[in-house]
């Protein structure tokens, strides 16, 4: 197919998966907010968020004060965030609407009327009125654009670009979260923190990806920081995991791999392979911020490489240093 | 500033000899024999239902994304355009005439662009000013001698027609104008179609339609078929200037049903005189390019050198008859406005036959008696700029106050040659959805010929309606609307 054909293809599901993390860090966050905790708690929950995005200064460039409303709509509805939700969505949409001959109709229908719909909320202003609802329904949204692709796409090299992008942007996001959210903690070292405090922060760690339930079936125990990295790097049953993206992005690099991408292929192989060699303890020993600030920098070299090798050359934001 | 009164125009659906046709009475006894089975259909709709049908139509097209960013709109927005449910039928017989006569036309104007570009037979035989063609803007001096195969250059033609009364004939159909470059809408006729099938299938229980679906097959064939004879399986592509041209939807749209590749200029390359495409898998030779670009933008290398559409040494790749370009580059010479009155010419010249659908009598002001008397009668007349599109650079007269008639009258006397007129015909029109109930609306018809080894039409075109009341403009950047156009079976 055409390289530009891919490339928007695999934007086009790049950013809705970045708009569903999105959705889910913020759900996640807006809950959180709900409890009681401290003043510095919640800033730090929010400051957190934008660290993730690595939207920190564009932030503090426009107002000084991190506050729940603030942040919300920053990431949400702000245009001039290239990362907020609504920008995602229209960046999923107008990728789409480029490629909309290579993709059924139906999933060109889901992802335009996502964007529609998600207008109409915006102009009723639901960020004030129910937010959470939004977050819901932007995740759901993206389980339909998922079901719909899987259901509906033949089976070939555009269905295999959508899953490269959905597969490493997820590994990217959930190394961010992780690391984001460790680090955190373990900047927090005073014995005047709460453990029911501690519970509700880790817990919203695993919902933020769908595997509180998971956690509880795999480890039929107490709810542990090592457990929760070891459940979203290592676990190969869960969707979101490291490992699991990881996989399927080998996977599809070898199926759609041309006579340029060996260099690509074998550096995500490695990548998997050493992951697959290693277990949580001795990620914790070496650190794990140190580990997923080395996963992150390789699995962003595997995104331009396939860039390089099979699309449009990476047009780098000088703002925000992301494509 | 008198009006004069208008003819009464010919109305499509109702027999209106004699009486004024009221807004909201469609009496199916009046009814033309063809359109007896709709009327009474359209007789025992509830109100309620058509409306809830309308709306129905209205979301579908703009879920699908069959919407347009208008040029020059500021907010940006995209804007359907208006569907109408009230189709627009013809009789078999009086379709199978029609269809003759825009093959003949088609044949002989493609015989013209062959002629032009070559031995120049109808110059020398002083049928046609040299100068008309040869310093026509849209005359390609890098396409003299080039061969193209099966001699064709109008692959595929937009020739819009109308149903007039003029003078003593009544009804009696018009070749309004040539469309030879990139005429665009048939993906309208095709989505209409489909439209009316889903929202009113009783419709096409009760009526024998002609289908229209296999255009795009026949639009493949042509393709594929014109391309160089060494490509076993020719690679075709649609060449598109991209999603925000006002007709992206129709070039992604052909693409898909015909199961090729849309290319934009920066997907191609050109080297050793062969135009090739960027792909995962590494360069492909392309074969064939439908082009949905003006020739202007087309290689920057011998035409506008700041364009990005398209590709550089693409013309060379051309000439080397590596490539396939359709429609061929230069075929806008034989679709100006000026060139325009000699078409009849033209079929008599080449086929040796009578031209079987005339032209609209028409007035070339560069003939200094013919200037006189538009400039007499402009009030009377529609003068058309003989390089306008999308009914711009137009004068209704009968529509114009005094101020706008003088303004133009000096535009005209300035540029004489730039300008032809014709007389106010009385357009046929069509019951149409309007704000007060159904009412006549002035409409014309699309057809598209495809030529190539042979000349094919599928049975039917796309219709468009004026919407304002009077109005004679139904192009969709002005606020024209469509409808579904059927041709019974026999």
């Amino acid at each position: 197919m055409l390289s530009r054909t891919a490339d928007h293809l695999y934007w086009m599901s790049r950013y809705t998966e970045r708009a569903e993390n999105l959705a889910r860090m913020l759900d996640v966050n807006y809950q959180m907010s709900l409890l009681p905790q401290s003043v510095q708690t919640i800033e730090r929950g929010w400051a957190a968020l934008l660290e993730i995005s690595e939207l920190t200064s564009a932030f503090t460039a426009q107002q000084s004060t991190i506050t729940p409303d603030a942040v919300m709509r920053f990431m949400v509805s702000d245009t001039s965030n290239p990362s907020s939700i609504m920008r995602c969505l229209q960046g999923a949409r107008e990728n789409a609407r480029a490629v909309r001959g290579s993709i059924t109709t139906e999933l060109w229908e889901t992802i335009n009327t996502t964007w529609l719909e998600a207008q109409r909320f915006m102009r009723e202003g639901i960020l004030k009125r129910a937010p959470a609802e939004f977050f819901e329904w932007v995740k759901f949204r993206s389980h339909l654009i998922r079901g719909v692709h899987l259901g509906t796409m033949m089976r070939g090299e555009a269905y295999d670009f959508i899953q490269l992008g959905t597969f490493l942007e997820r590994a990217d996001n959930t190394a961010r979260l992780l690391d984001v959210k460790f680090l955190a903690a373990s900047e927090v070292h005073d014995d005047d923190t709460d453990p029911v405090d501690e519970f509700y922060y880790w817990t919203a760690i695993l919902r933020s990806v769908s595997a509180f339930e998971n956690y509880r079936k795999v480890y039929r125990d107490v709810i542990t920081p090592e457990r929760i990295a070891e459940l979203m790097v290592f676990s190969p049953g869960m969707p979101r995991s490291l490992v699991n993206c990881l996989h399927e992005v080998v996977d599809t690099l070898s199926r759609v791999r041309n006579s340029q991408s060996s260099n690509t292929q074998s550096a995500a192989l490695r990548l998997l392979s050493e992951l697959r060699d290693l277990n949580i303890e001795e990620i914790f020993e070496k650190g794990l911020h140190e580990y997923l600030t080395e996963f992150l920098s390789r699995i962003n070299a595997v995104g331009s490489g396939i860039s390089q090798d099979f699309l449009l050359p990476l047009q780098v934001d000088p703002e925000t240093q992301m494509p | 500033m008198q009006q004069l009164a208008r003819p009464l125009a010919f109305d499509e659906m109702v027999d209106t000899s004699g009486a004024r046709p009221a807004i909201g009475a469609c009496p199916s006894q009046s009814a033309r024999a063809h359109y007896q089975g709709f009327a009474q259909w359209l007789a025992q709709q509830p109100e309620h239902l058509l409306q809830a049908r309308r709306d129905e139509a209205e979301l579908i097209f703009r879920r699908v994304g069959i919407t347009f960013a208008v040029y020059g709109d500021s907010d940006g927005t995209e804007r359907t355009i208006p569907f109408d449910i009230v189709p627009r039928i013809f009789p078999a017989a009086e379709w199978s005439r029609l269809e003759r006569g825009l093959k003949q036309r088609v044949q002989a104007l493609n015989m013209f662009l062959h002629d032009v570009y070559h031995e120049q037979h109808i110059l020398k035989a002083g049928l046609i000013p040299a100068e008309q063609v040869l310093n026509n803007a849209q005359y390609r001096p890098q396409m003299q001698g080039v061969r193209v195969p099966h001699n064709i250059y109008a692959h595929i033609a937009g020739i819009d027609i109308v149903r007039a009364n003029h003078g003593a004939q009544t009804g009696e159909l018009f070749v309004l104008e040539d469309n030879l470059r990139v005429p665009s809408g048939v993906s309208y006729m095709l989505e209409n179609r489909k439209m009316m099938m889903r929202l009113f299938p009783e419709l096409f229980a009760k009526h024998r339609v002609e289908p229209v679906a296999h255009y795009p097959d026949l639009l493949l064939d042509t393709l594929r078929n014109s391309g160089p004879v060494d490509a076993a399986e020719p690679n075709v592509v649609v060449l598109t200037p991209g999603m925000y041209n006002s007709a992206y939807f129709e070039h992604a749209f052909l693409a898909q049903q015909m199961g090729v590749e849309l290319v934009e200029g920066q997907d191609l390359f050109v080297q050793d005189d062969t135009v090739f495409m960027r792909t995962t898998q590494g360069p492909r030779r392309v074969d064939v390019i439908y082009r949905r670009v003006d020739d202007d933008f087309l290689d920057p290398e011998v035409f506008r050198e700041d364009s990005t559409l398209g590709a550089t040494g693409l013309l060379r790749a051309y000439r080397a008859g590596n490539v396939a370009i359709c429609n061929a580059i230069g075929t806008g010479v034989a679709d100006d406005k000026s060139i325009y009155p000699f078409v009849p010419d033209m079929i008599r010249f080449y086929l040796s036959e009578e031209p079987l659908i005339a032209n609209v009598p028409t007035f070339m002001c560069r003939k200094p008696d013919e200037l006189d008397h538009v400039v007499q009668n402009m009030h009377e007349l529609v003068v058309k700029e003989v390089h306008g599109a999308g009914g711009y650079g137009m004068l209704v007269g009968p529509a114009s106050t005094r101020a706008e008639i003088d303004d133009f009258k000096a535009r005209v006397l300035a540029n004489p040659s730039n300008y032809i007129a014709q007389p106010t015909l009385a357009l046929s029109t069509c019951p149409t959805y309007v704000e007060a109930g159904i009412a006549p609306r002035h409409i014309d018809l699309r057809p598209f010929v495809l030529s190539g080894q042979h000349v094919r039409m599928v049975p039917g075109g796309l219709t468009r309606v004026a919407l304002k009341e009077g109005s004679l403009v139904v192009n969709s950047s002005q606020g024209g609307g469509t409808k579904d156009t059927w041709v019974l079976e026999h």
